[in-house]
């Protein structure tokens, strides 16, 4: 019992085409991003690289090749080894302290409670602002004038009377004194990249089977036990994932630290991308700006490197 | 119509041979089975034939012609995967009409021919659904709808029954084999299980470590196994194989009976018996035990029919025997089996 | 005396978590704020800065709309998001395919490979970019934005598409192609209907990400007409030396919150990118 017939193409003896065939395929449909990303990111790196070894300007742009003689110069400045400081100072104060903050806060989310969208919306805020936009509200909330937090400590006598915990003075000049204004950005930077590695550890604690720990229970260990001797050790890829998506965000950061205080006072909070874009955007002096950039790239290259080996490393069961 | 023919056919992973060099020809409108365990190559030859793998070497004919390298919608093969791949976004109906939509088939000739399909399966009241709604019954009705809505000269399946329950299993065997009957296409059918072969099967092409070690029909395959390896894949329990110096001796445990029982007119072996074990299976009893002197016993099974009542104790020996008739020989190295097949 | 505790527990979590949340979003309370407080209230350093102690006002709103360009640098960002939007699915959604599918071993390498150039950081590369636009004559252009923004869009994108088009079962392609379809029609009848949330989140993360950027903007334009919103509220919005507060603060609120909104939607996501599968 046969049904109403139907022509059949493929009995006349076309061969297939190109959208048949895999390999062609494949590689035509990854040219585009490839040559791309080549064009746009590979060769720049690589002039990068030509112009720190040039006494290219804005004003002569040619390349003409003179050596080191540009990273010489920047070792010898002084603001340069002071943005260097300030740079490996800044990432590694702000991201270890948002390691911790970020697992707590992460442990916390782990629970139920009502109202979660929106605890989750403002924890994430500073993430999913426009960074340069979110600055601008902590630019005014540590104004040398109108701060709102050094309204708050007035109000409650910490400040602005003699004898007062933190001086005498109306303002504590969080942008105007190097101390302050270096706590300032790494403040800033904490409240910036915070969101972000919660959500990443939250994903990765919520990962962890929860018959693990229920063996470990029944097992008679204590909740501290259980934390130090399966939750740490099963996270700690995704934790140094986390820790390190931080550490590149905040070495290559230049929007906080030019909204805050564009390097100052005093080039006390410059760091290697601001100091790059003044030398070399402003300042027109393209070769040492290329020169001071491209010091970030060892470390940037060991972060990527660890990333991929934390990520190797992740699954358990 | 429907003859499928493969030669020489061969297809590596880098070192691994997953098919290597394998000849087959389908008869026409024959019901193929492919088994053997994991890994042996019945998938990736599957596969080959579909078109969705390429061979590395071999040549493939459909129906006189050379589709060796030709993309899958140019075979005029339907497929049933073990998943039944159903569109998940669309409803039923589309999914049956995908095949004639995708080669330009008008509306009204698609709704005529759908609709033949889902009454052929008795899916029709299901058209509006989608996917995730049905049952896996259901779902394997309306892959093999799907399939068969553009008439295609092979059908190739691919475990299509390991999804469903076991008792929905053996309804669904019944049922896939009398449509196949029915519709007298050309079947090969991918499977592991060896009960499952034996009852769907016109031939079964017994796979292992990507190469065909026997092709026949069910009754060829267990009565006369070409190796040892068919011997003891097909039969659940295996062929008892006996060490006798150069040569294997085999015999299946239904064969190996109380010496009282055992009817030769060829002649009998006889093989004291010691059991160490019973299971009682209702139908059947399996008495587990050793064959021969204490130094090199061997682990023998016996299969005892329901109806025969006689009492055995585990640690007694019993005489037991098997006809001549039944046994078979292979050759120890090679597994090969020995003499010819069924007189 | 569980219950105590367990009171105790909750509310030292709701402390936590009202504390994060604080913090996270105070800046942002501040710009609701100081959007609608009148310059007289907002420049008084007696005044509680969190009340409104004189009545709430619309000037900053219509200064920003009407005296600043701001409604251009929104209209700028809008239409740089959507370029870049474009050419990103145009290139990341058949890359990340073809990795997905088709390559390998030597798929995934290339996959992270790509992935990893997201990390290169756009302050190394602005100085010879703002050359090549220069060269290209796109300076001042908001073409130079739309030409490079895909750097940081393509890589990332198409690394979160590799793991979403992974989830396709292959046997569904097969069927396709079994049934009738070449594998580029498989691949755009069947496989891209099914991705419609990959594709989805692509979409809204170039844009975002394009809506964030700040650092190439800074370098590329410096014409105020041109300007995107992410530069042109921190460095427009000012009068000889002095801020204009107020319309600052409705600007940066203006051009955060929607976009913040959606965003949160997709983070899940984006995290699932950024821990490179790590996590299943």
């Amino acid at each position: 019992m046969r049904g109403p017939s139907v022509s059949n193409p493929a009995a006349d003896g076309a061969r297939g085409g190109i959208l048949d065939r895999e390999g062609a395929l494949a590689k035509l449909m990854i040219a585009p991003a490839i040559l791309y990303i080549v064009a746009m990111i590979g060769v720049p790196f690589v002039l990068a690289v030509l112009y720190s070894l040039s006494d290219a300007t804005t004003g002569d742009p040619s390349i003409k090749l003179v050596g080191l003689r540009n990273f010489a110069a920047a070792l010898a400045d002084p603001v340069f080894r002071l943005s260097l400081w300030n740079t490996v100072f800044f990432t590694l104060a702000s991201q270890c302290i948002v390691v911790l903050l970020s697992r707590l806060l992460a442990t916390a989310l782990l629970k139920t409670f009502r109202g979660k969208w929106l605890v989750r919306f403002l924890i994430m805020l500073p993430w999913t602002a426009p960074i340069s936009l979110g600055t601008i509200g902590w630019l005014w909330m540590l104004d040398s004038i109108f701060s709102p937090i050094d309204w708050v400590l007035r109000y409650v006598g910490l400040l602005g009377v003699p004898g007062a915990l933190l001086g005498a003075g109306t303002n504590l000049y969080y942008l105007g004194i190097p101390g302050l204004a270096i706590s300032s950005i790494i403040l800033v930077d904490v409240w910036r990249i915070l969101p972000l590695a919660t959500v990443i550890q939250l994903a990765g604690l919520s990962s962890i089977p929860k018959d693990l720990l229920e063996a470990a229970e029944v097992d008679g260990a204590s909740p501290w036990r259980r934390t130090l001797m399966i939750t740490i050790p099963l996270t700690l890829p995704i934790t140094s994932i986390a820790f390190l998506f931080g550490v590149v965000f905040t070495f290559t950061d230049l929007v906080v630290v030019y909204v805050l205080t564009r390097g100052g006072p005093v080039h006390t909070t410059q760091v290697l991308s601001s100091w790059t874009f003044f030398k070399g955007i402003e300042g027109g002096d393209l070769a040492q700006g290329a020169a001071i950039s491209l010091f970030m790239f060892p470390v940037l290259a060991a972060v990527a490197i660890l990333i991929l080996r934390m990520a190797r490393r992740t699954e358990v069961v | 119509m429907g003859c499928v023919e493969i030669r020489a056919l061969s297809k590596r992973f880098g070192e691994v041979r997953a098919v290597d060099h394998v000849d087959l020809a389908t008869n026409e409108g024959e019901f193929l089975v492919l088994l053997g365990p994991s890994g042996c190559g019945k998938t990736t030859l599957l596969r080959m034939i579909a078109g969705i793998e390429e061979p590395t070497a071999g040549e493939l004919v459909i129906d006189g012609r050379v589709v060796t390298h030709l993309p899958p919608r140019m075979r005029n093969i339907a497929m049933v995967f073990q998943s039944y791949a159903l569109y998940p976004h669309m409803t039923v109906y589309k999914n049956i009409a995908f095949p004639l939509r995708a080669r330009g088939v008008k509306k009204e000739a698609v709704r005529k021919k759908v609709e033949w399909a889902a009454g052929m399966f008795k899916i029709g009241r299901l058209l509006d659904r989608k996917p995730r709604e049905l049952s896996g019954g259901e779902r394997q009705r309306v892959a093999l709808a799907r399939a068969m809505v553009r008439e295609p000269s092979v059908f190739l399946l691919d475990e299509p029954l390991s999804n469903l329950d076991a008792l929905l299993r053996t309804s669904a065997r019944e049922e896939l084999r009398q449509f196949q009957r029915r519709m007298g296409v050309t079947t090969i059918y991918v499977t592991h299980d060896q009960v499952e072969a034996m009852g769907l099967g016109d031939r079964i092409v017994v796979m292992n470590q990507g190469k065909i070690r026997q092709i026949g029909t069910p009754m060829e395959i267990y009565q006369w196994p070409a190796d040892t390896f068919v011997a003891t894949f097909v039969g659940s329990p295996p062929m008892n194989l006996l060490d006798q110096g150069d040569t294997l001796l085999g015999f299946r445990p239904e064969t190996f009976l109380p010496a009282d029982a055992v009817e030769g007119s060829e002649g009998v072996v006889t093989y004291p018996f010691e059991v160490t074990y019973l299971e009682y299976l209702g139908a059947e009893r399996l008495v587990y035990g050793n064959v021969g002197e204490k130094s090199h016993a061997r682990h023998v099974v016996s299969r005892l029919p329901g109806s025969l009542i006689l009492p055995m104790e585990a640690g007694k020996t019993y005489p037991f025997a098997v006809a001549s008739r039944d046994l078979r020989r292979f050759d120890k190295k090679s597994g090969l089996c020995r003499e010819g097949g069924p007189s | 005396m569980p219950n105590v505790r367990k009171l105790a527990g909750r509310g030292g979590l709701y402390a936590l978590l009202g504390s994060f949340a604080f913090f996270g979003a105070f800046p942002f309370y501040w710009m609701v704020i100081a959007t609608f407080k009148t310059d007289h209230d907002l420049f008084s350093p007696l005044n509680n800065p969190f009340l409104f102690n004189e009545p709430p006002t619309l000037d900053h709103l219509k200064l920003l709309i009407f005296d600043t360009h701001f409604l251009q640098y929104l209209l700028n960002t809008l239409w740089v998001g959507l370029a870049v939007v474009v050419i990103t699915l145009v290139v990341a959604v058949p890359a990340a395919y073809s990795l997905a599918r088709w390559a390998r071993g030597w798929g995934e390498m290339l996959g992270i490979g790509i992935f990893l150039t997201y990390l290169v950081p756009p302050t190394i590369l602005f100085i010879p970019l703002s050359r090549f636009t220069s060269f290209m004559g796109l300076q001042e252009s908001l073409w130079s934005l739309i030409l490079v923004y895909p750097t940081f869009t393509i890589p990332f994108c198409t690394w979160l598409l590799m793991g979403f088009f992974k989830t396709i079962p292959k046997d569904i392609e097969e069927q396709a192609m079994i049934d009738g379809l070449s594998r580029f029609g498989a691949m755009s009848k069947v496989v891209l209907p099914l991705s419609i949330s990959g594709i989805l989140t692509v979409v809204v993360f170039a844009f975002t990400l394009s809506m964030h950027e700040f650092i190439y903007a800074l370098t590329f334009i410096s014409v105020s007409m041109k300007k995107t919103v992410s530069i042109g509220v921190p460095t427009e919005l000012v009068r000889g030396d002095v801020f204009q507060w107020g319309s600052l603060m409705a600007g940066a609120l203006i051009a955060s919150l929607p976009v913040a909104v959606v965003y949160t939607f997709f983070l899940d996501r984006f995290v699932a990118g950024f821990t490179m599968g790590a996590v299943k």
